[in-house]
């Protein structure tokens, strides 16, 4: 830290991790000491991703709403093309950082693999949960946490985790339509059609589980700067840094 | 009955010179987009093979892919019907009636057990015990399954056959299904469309009669070789896609001018056919050449998966017909101003607690 510490002020020390990820702080008056919490691995496919979004939701939006016609002969032209390539390229670019990101699921450690595995059958689980909202709901009080705290888990793992692999999914399904039923693509993904029923049926997935991640981005953005207000830990820099820091 | 005669010997039969045979052989080849040396092997079997006797049964249906199957140009459908398949059963087309059809089909699954080609037009209701469909006194799916049971195999033609079609669309009051709902344990090749094109109807059968065997099948049980590109692939308005040139109304500039019909709902990109390529009534136009969008006849639910004209399915049970952006758009509203709220709430909170408060013991929750 860069903080500066009175000689008589006793060093910082070691923030410990409880059952289900909170913080086990030391007692007051001592400094707790940061965690390393997101290695370099997860906070380049955070932002990565974070990128790879917004630019498939601008492009995405308009492939499935054109803007209004260019003027001139169409061989002057290729600026549906060029959408259609952005966000074919931007897909691209989110997948290999999400297959690389499932590797990190492997061998990262622990905090790397929260938000892909959700602890369903645990009672305390569920019970921090609703702890955790009734913060929310400003009845309770707050609790830190050295990874996700258990809603932010939830939500996670429900509201990006999953909607991320059908959109993963439908998306190179789609990008496969498009390459040919004779392409690898099709081979290896030729059986969402399959799976779903038809092509306008995939369609209708693509687009409904990107809403399902912009309303979770919209409230993770808002919950990330709220708790880096409200909370005596960092959120947004512990992203970028890979520290938690206490306060 | 004796030996099935030729297709060959038929037509010689009829007078037809072996020179225009030959050109049949290859306008055929032509058709099925196979090489030029496969005229010949169209020619062999033809000289060698005995006709396919075919047993054409209708369920539910309205007989459009009948209609179009007499359409076909290359082949046409008489030399198809009348010589190179045996086409000993079919109810509309059929001389013979009543007792005598009933007969006819006794007699073709009797002589050419697992020889035969079953083609069903329509498809089979099961609701109320079958009782919503009633050829001959009793209910098609009985029948269906009892023909399809000595079958080599079954073509079913349209999208009825294939997928379900208008009668099996929500709430498909005679649960009408498919035919490989009931026929489980056949090759089925599937030929969609409301109705499929004539030349890919007639070009199928071809096919079969050449080599003896079904063509390669896609995953859904269709003919890859007419399934296996979109309309939207092969669409000559395709340069205005790409462009970004859409008709936004049927009446505007854009529908004027040609532009690509993907705002005004053509399924195009999402429908597998050969309509682009082929084209309908011997090559003359098909939808997209009217300048009406596809409505992707020729895909499973095609019906429920409206409307025709917007370029999102909707879903019906949002009360007014919502897509999926829509829906969307309005839940990112509301949970945008639940978090201007919650901010809200929060800042007023905030503002009540003293800066530099310093961390008292109870604050910490270890």
């Amino acid at each position: 830290m860069s903080k500066m510490y009175h000689p008589s002020t006793p060093l910082p020390s070691r923030v410990r991790e409880g059952h289900f990820g909170e913080a086990i702080l030391p007692p007051a008056g001592v400094q707790p000491g940061p965690v390393y919490v997101y290695d370099a691995a997860i906070r380049l496919w955070h932002w990565v991703t974070f990128l790879a979004i917004i630019v498939l939701c601008v492009t995405g939006y308009f492939i499935g709403s054109p803007l209004p016609s260019v003027g001139g002969e169409a061989h002057e032209h290729y600026l549906f093309g060029w959408i259609r390539f952005t966000h074919f390229a931007a897909g691209m670019i989110l997948g290999v950082a999400f297959v690389l990101r499932l590797y990190r699921v492997l061998v990262g450690g622990k905090h790397a693999r929260q938000i892909f595995w959700i602890p369903f059958w645990s009672l305390g689980w569920w019970k921090e949960i609703f702890e955790e909202v009734r913060w929310y709901l400003i009845i309770g009080k707050p609790k830190e946490y050295v990874g996700h705290n258990p809603l932010a888990h939830f939500a996670m793992f429900f509201m990006f985790v999953l909607p991320m692999l059908v959109l993963l999914f439908t998306g190179f399904a789609l990008y496969a339509e498009g390459a040919g039923v004779h392409t690898g693509w099709y081979t290896w993904f030729g059986w969402v059609f399959s799976v779903l029923g038809d092509s306008m049926t995939v369609r209708t997935w693509h687009h409904a589980a990107m809403w399902v991640v912009i309303l979770f981005s919209m409230v993770h953005m808002y919950m990330a700067i709220r708790e880096d207000m409200t909370h005596r830990q960092t959120t947004i820099s512990a992203m970028i840094s890979g520290w938690r820091f206490y306060r | 009955m004796g030996r099935q005669e030729t297709f060959y010997e038929l037509i010689r039969r009829q007078g037809i010179s072996r020179r225009n045979f030959l050109k049949f052989c290859s306008l055929s080849a032509a058709s099925l987009g196979l090489a030029p040396h496969f005229a010949g092997t169209i020619a062999h079997a033809m000289e060698t093979k005995p006709r396919v006797p075919v047993i054409w049964l209708h369920g539910l249906e309205c007989t459009c892919c009948t209609e179009s199957f007499i359409r076909s140009a290359h082949p046409l459908a008489k030399d198809v019907i009348l010589s190179m398949v045996s086409l000993d059963y079919d109810d509309t087309i059929m001389a013979a009636a009543g007792h005598q059809a009933e007969q006819a089909i006794e007699d073709i699954m009797r002589d050419y057990k697992g020889q035969y080609i079953l083609a069903v037009e329509g498809n089979p209701p099961l609701g109320n015990d079958g009782t919503f469909c009633i050829p001959g006194g009793r209910p098609f799916v009985e029948k269906l399954k009892e023909v399809a049971a000595d079958a080599a195999a079954v073509i079913a033609w349209g999208s009825c056959a294939s997928w379900g079609c208008v009668q099996a669309a929500k709430p498909n009051p005679t649960t009408a299904v498919p035919i490989h709902k009931v026929i489980t344990d056949k090759p089925i090749i599937k030929v969609p469309g409301c109705p499929p094109i004539a030349e890919v109807m007639t070009g199928v059968i071809t096919f079969y009669v050449t080599f003896g065997q079904l063509p390669a099948l896609d995953r859904q049980g269709r003919p890859l070789m007419f399934y296996g590109q979109r309309v939207h692939d092969k669409c000559y308005r395709r340069g205005h896609f790409d462009a970004g040139q859409f008709s936004e109304k049927f009446d505007d500039f854009g529908a004027r001018a040609g532009y690509c019909l993907y705002k005004v709902g053509c399924r195009g990109p999402t429908t597998y056919n050969a309509c682009s390529t082929t084209r309908w009534n011997e090559g003359v136009s098909f939808p997209i050449g009217s300048g009406h969008g596809c409505l992707g006849c020729s895909e499973p639910d095609f019906w429920d998966n409206g409307p025709f004209y917007e370029r999102l399915e909707t879903f019906p049970q949002f009360g007014a017909e919502m897509s999926a952006d829509r829906i969307g758009a309005t839940a990112a509203a509301i949970v945008g101003v639940g978090i201007a709220a919650h901010a809200g709430i929060t800042a007023l909170r905030q503002a009540r607690v003293k800066p530099n408060t310093p961390v008292a013991a109870d604050e910490r929750v270890v």
